[in-house]
C-alpha cells in the first residue's frame, strides 16, 4: 500500500495535531477574548471596557461582572464608544471598545480616525462577527472591508487572530501594544489551529506548513481551509507552504519575501473583499520588493447575503475547493 | 504653582479688577487672532472673535492648570470640539505661557505644531485632536469618567459650536453625561446663531436648545458670553450642581469685536484682507477706554 504524502507541518510552532483533520475541534475566538479580558482586568485595574448594547455577543459579560466599575455600556451608539474610549486613554486607560466590526469601525469610522487613531491613542478595537460568519443575518451584519480600511489608518495595529489561542494571545498582546488597535474576530466556533504553547509575536507571521511548490498566504479563521486545501494539494504532488498572517499591520515581510523567492506563486486567502485587505498588502509588498504573480481568494466586490456559513463561504469562493481549484489550474503558469 | 486637589473644587470669583483684567486679555486675544489669521491667510475668524471672553475667563481664572507642568495627572482638562475656532486656543495658551506668542504666527504653516484644526499635543496645551465636527463632548464624557476611576478631582471643560449639535454624536454624547449624572463635566455652547452657510435657525434649527439639553437631564445656564462676571459666576455654579452635568449656553456674537464682521455668518470661515484687519485692530483698540477699569488703591 502506497503511503499518501505527509504534510510538512512547521513542528518549531507545537500546533494541533488536529488541525488539518476534517473534524477539527472548534472553539470560538469571542470565547477566547471575553476570558482574556477577565484575564488582563484582574492582572490591570486601567484595563476598562466600553460595550454598545452587544455585551453578551462580544463576550465582555464576565468583564462586566467582575468589574462594573470599568465596564461601560454606552446604549446603541458607536460614535459615542468611540469618543468616550479616546478621552479614557487620554488618562492613561487601558481601553477596550467592542461591537460587531460591521458598526464598529465602519459606522464610527471618522470618530476613530481623528479622536483615536490622530492622537493616536491605545484604544483596542474588537470587531467581532467580522467576516461572513454573522451568516444567517445577511449583508449588513457581515463586514467584509474592515482589514482594507484599517491598514490604511496610520498609527494602526491591524491583528486578524486564527484561533481561539491566538485570539488569547493577541488579545493580551495589545494592551502591551500603546498604539491604536484594530482585532477581528468571527463569530462562528473555528478549528483550533494552534495551541497554548504556539509562539505569538506580533512583528512575526507564522509558517503553519512548509513547502515549495506554492505559498499560500492566509488570516484569520478562514486559513482552516488553507490547510484542507494544502493537505489535498499534498495528496496530488503539490506542495503549498502555508503562511499565518495574524498581524496585518505591521505586515512581516521577510516571511513572506523568503517564501515567494522559493515558491514563485503567491495564493492569498481571506474572509474579505478581494481588494485592498490581505491580498492588497501581499501584492504592494511583493510588486515592490520582488514582482510575483499573486492570486486573491475573497469576496469579488460583492454584498454577502443570509445562509449557513459553509454554504456562504462556499458560494462566494472562499473555501478549500476554491483554492485547491486555483492552485491547481496555475501551478503550471508561474 | 497653582494648587491642585482639592483646590479644584473651591470656588473662584473674581474682585472687579480682575474683571477688568480678563477683559482685557480677551482683547488682546481678539487682536492676537486677527494677526494670526492675515498672516495665515486662512482659517475662521468670527467664532474664535466671538469666543475670545470665554477663553479668557477659563484660562485666566477657572482652569486648574500649570503652563510649566502641562501634564500633571490632576490638571484641568479643556476640550475643545468645533476645531475650527482653535486660533483663539492657540493664542490664549501662549497668553498664559504655555509656549511662546512668536509661534502665533506660524499659525497652517508646514511643520508648525499650530494646525489648522487642533492635534492633540501638537503645542502643549492641546488637550484633543478635532475638525471633524461633533466629537468633542464624547471625548470630554471619557475624560470626566477618567477622574472618576483615579478618584482625581480635575474637572472637564468642553466647548461645543452650536452649529454642530445638528451631529448625532453630539445627541449620544448628551444623552450618556446626563444619565451618568457626570457632575465633574462642564460643556460651553457657543450659541451664536451662526454656521457656514447661514443661520443656524434656517439651516436647521436648534431650538428650543434649553429644553432639549433639559430633557437630556443637563442643568442649563444661559449666559451673555461677553460678560466676564457673569461667565465666572456660571463656571462656579456648574460646580456647585452636584447631580448633573452643566450646560453653559453662551449667547455671543460671531466676530465680536470687528463691528463689520458682528452677527454676520459670511465671516465663519473668512479671513479678513489687510484693510479689514487694519479696520478691526482699530476697532479692538479703541476699546481700551471703554473697558470699566478701577485704579490701584
Amino acid at each position: 500500500m502506497q503511503l499518501k504524502p505527509a504534510l510538512a507541518v512547521n513542528t518549531n510552532l507545537l500546533l494541533n495535531d488536529r488541525m488539518h483533520g476534517l473534524n477539527p475541534s472548534l472553539k470560538s475566538t469571542k470565547k477566547a477574548f471575553g476570558e482574556s479580558l477577565l484575564a488582563l482586568g484582574k492582572e490591570d485595574e486601567n484595563v476598562v471596557v466600553l460595550c454598545a448594547d452587544l455585551n453578551s455577543s462580544t463576550k465582555t459579560d464576565d468583564f462586566a461582572k467582575n468589574f462594573p466599575d470599568r465596564f461601560f455600556q454606552v446604549g446603541i451608539a458607536e460614535q459615542n464608544m468611540a469618543g468616550i474610549a479616546a478621552g479614557l486613554a487620554a488618562c492613561g486607560k487601558k481601553v477596550f471598545i467592542t461591537s460587531f466590526a460591521a458598526f464598529s469601525p465602519m459606522r464610527n469610522l471618522d470618530q476613530i480616525r481623528v479622536s483615536i487613531c490622530f492622537s493616536d491613542l491605545p484604544v483596542i478595537m474588537v470587531g467581532a462577527y467580522a467576516g461572513l460568519s454573522p451568516s444567517a443575518d445577511g449583508a449588513t451584519a457581515q463586514e467584509l472591508e474592515d482589514i482594507a480600511i484599517m491598514r490604511t489608518l496610520p498609527n494602526t495595529v491591524v491583528l486578524s487572530p486564527v484561533d481561539y489561542e491566538q485570539t488569547k494571545k493577541a488579545t493580551e498582546a495589545s494592551v502591551t501594544l500603546s498604539k491604536p488597535v484594530y482585532m477581528r474576530l468571527c463569530r462562528e466556533d473555528t478549528p483550533e489551529i494552534t495551541t497554548a504553547s504556539t509562539p505569538f509575536d506580533v512583528k512575526k507571521a507564522q509558517t503553519l506548513i512548509e513547502g515549495d511548490d506554492l505559498t499560500i498566504v492566509c488570516t484569520g479563521p478562514i486559513c482552516h481551509e488553507a490547510i484542507i486545501a494544502t493537505k489535498k494539494l499534498t495528496e496530488n504532488g503539490i506542495k503549498p507552504e502555508v503562511i499565518n498572517v495574524h498581524t496585518i499591520k505591521p505586515f512581516d515581510k521577510t516571511l513572506l519575501l523568503q517564501s515567494a523567492t522559493k515558491t514563485r506563486l503567491v495564493i492569498t486567502v481571506e474572509e474579505h473583499q478581494q481588494s485592498g485587505g490581505l491580498g492588497g498588502a501581499v501584492a504592494e509588498i511583493l510588486s515592490e520588493e520582488m514582482p510575483t504573480k499573486v492570486l486573491r481568494i475573497g469576496t469579488r466586490d460583492t454584498f454577502g447575503e443570509s445562509g449557513t456559513y459553509a454554504q456562504l463561504k462556499n458560494k462566494y469562493g472562499v473555501d478549500s475547493e476554491a483554492i485547491y481549484s486555483l492552485a491547481v489550474n496555475n501551478i503550471n503558469k508561474k | 504653582m497653582p494648587q491642585y486637589s482639592p483646590a479644584n473644587n473651591k470656588f473662584q470669583y473674581c474682585t472687579d479688577k480682575e474683571i477688568c483684567t480678563i477683559e482685557k486679555k480677551a482683547v488682546e486675544l481678539r487682536e492676537s487672532v486677527v494677526e494670526m489669521l492675515v498672516e495665515a491667510g486662512s482659517g475662521h475668524i468670527a467664532g474664535a472673535l466671538g469666543t475670545a471672553d470665554i477663553f479668557a475667563v477659563l484660562y485666566h481664572k477657572i482652569l486648574n492648570i500649570d503652563p510649566k507642568d502641562p501634564h500633571h495627572e490632576n490638571r484641568d482638562r479643556f476640550i475643545l470640539s468645533n476645531g475650527h475656532i482653535c486660533p483663539v486656543w492657540y493664542a490664549v495658551l501662549a497668553q498664559v505661557g504655555f509656549f511662546h506668542k512668536n509661534k502665533l504666527k506660524t499659525l497652517r504653516k508646514l511643520d508648525s505644531g499650530l494646525q489648522g484644526h487642533p492635534r492633540k499635543n501638537s503645542v502643549p496645551g492641546i488637550e484633543n485632536s478635532s475638525g471633524s465636527l461633533g466629537q468633542g463632548l464624547s471625548q470630554a464624557i471619557g475624560l470626566a469618567l477618567g477622574a472618576k476611576l483615579s478618584e482625581l478631582s480635575y474637572r472637564v471643560y468642553c466647548m461645543l459650536g452650536d452649529g454642530e449639535m445638528q451631529e448625532g454624536q453630539v445627541w449620544e454624547a448628551l444623552m450618556y453625561a446626563g444619565n451618568k449624572r457626570l457632575n465633574n463635566l462642564t460643556c460651553i455652547i457657543d450659541r451664536n446663531n451662526i454656521q457656514i452657510s447661514g443661520y443656524t435657525e434656517n439651516v436647521m434649527p436648534l431650538e428650543s436648545l434649553r429644553e432639549k439639553l433639559e430633557a437630556f437631564n443637563w442643568h442649563v445656564l444661559e449666559v451673555d458670553g461677553h460678560n466676564v462676571e457673569e461667565l465666572v459666576n456660571s463656571f462656579n455654579m456648574a460646580k456647585a450642581v452636584f447631580e448633573r452635568p452643566t450646560a453653559i449656553v453662551a449667547h455671543t456674537i460671531p466676530g465680536k469685536g470687528a463691528d463689520f464682521m458682528e452677527y454676520k455668518f459670511e465671516w465663519h470661515g473668512k479671513v479678513p484682507s489687510a484693510k479689514e484687519a487694519k479696520k478691526a485692530l482699530n476697532a479692538l483698540r479703541s476699546l481700551e477706554g471703554r473697558i470699566k477699569c478701577y485704579d490701584d488703591e
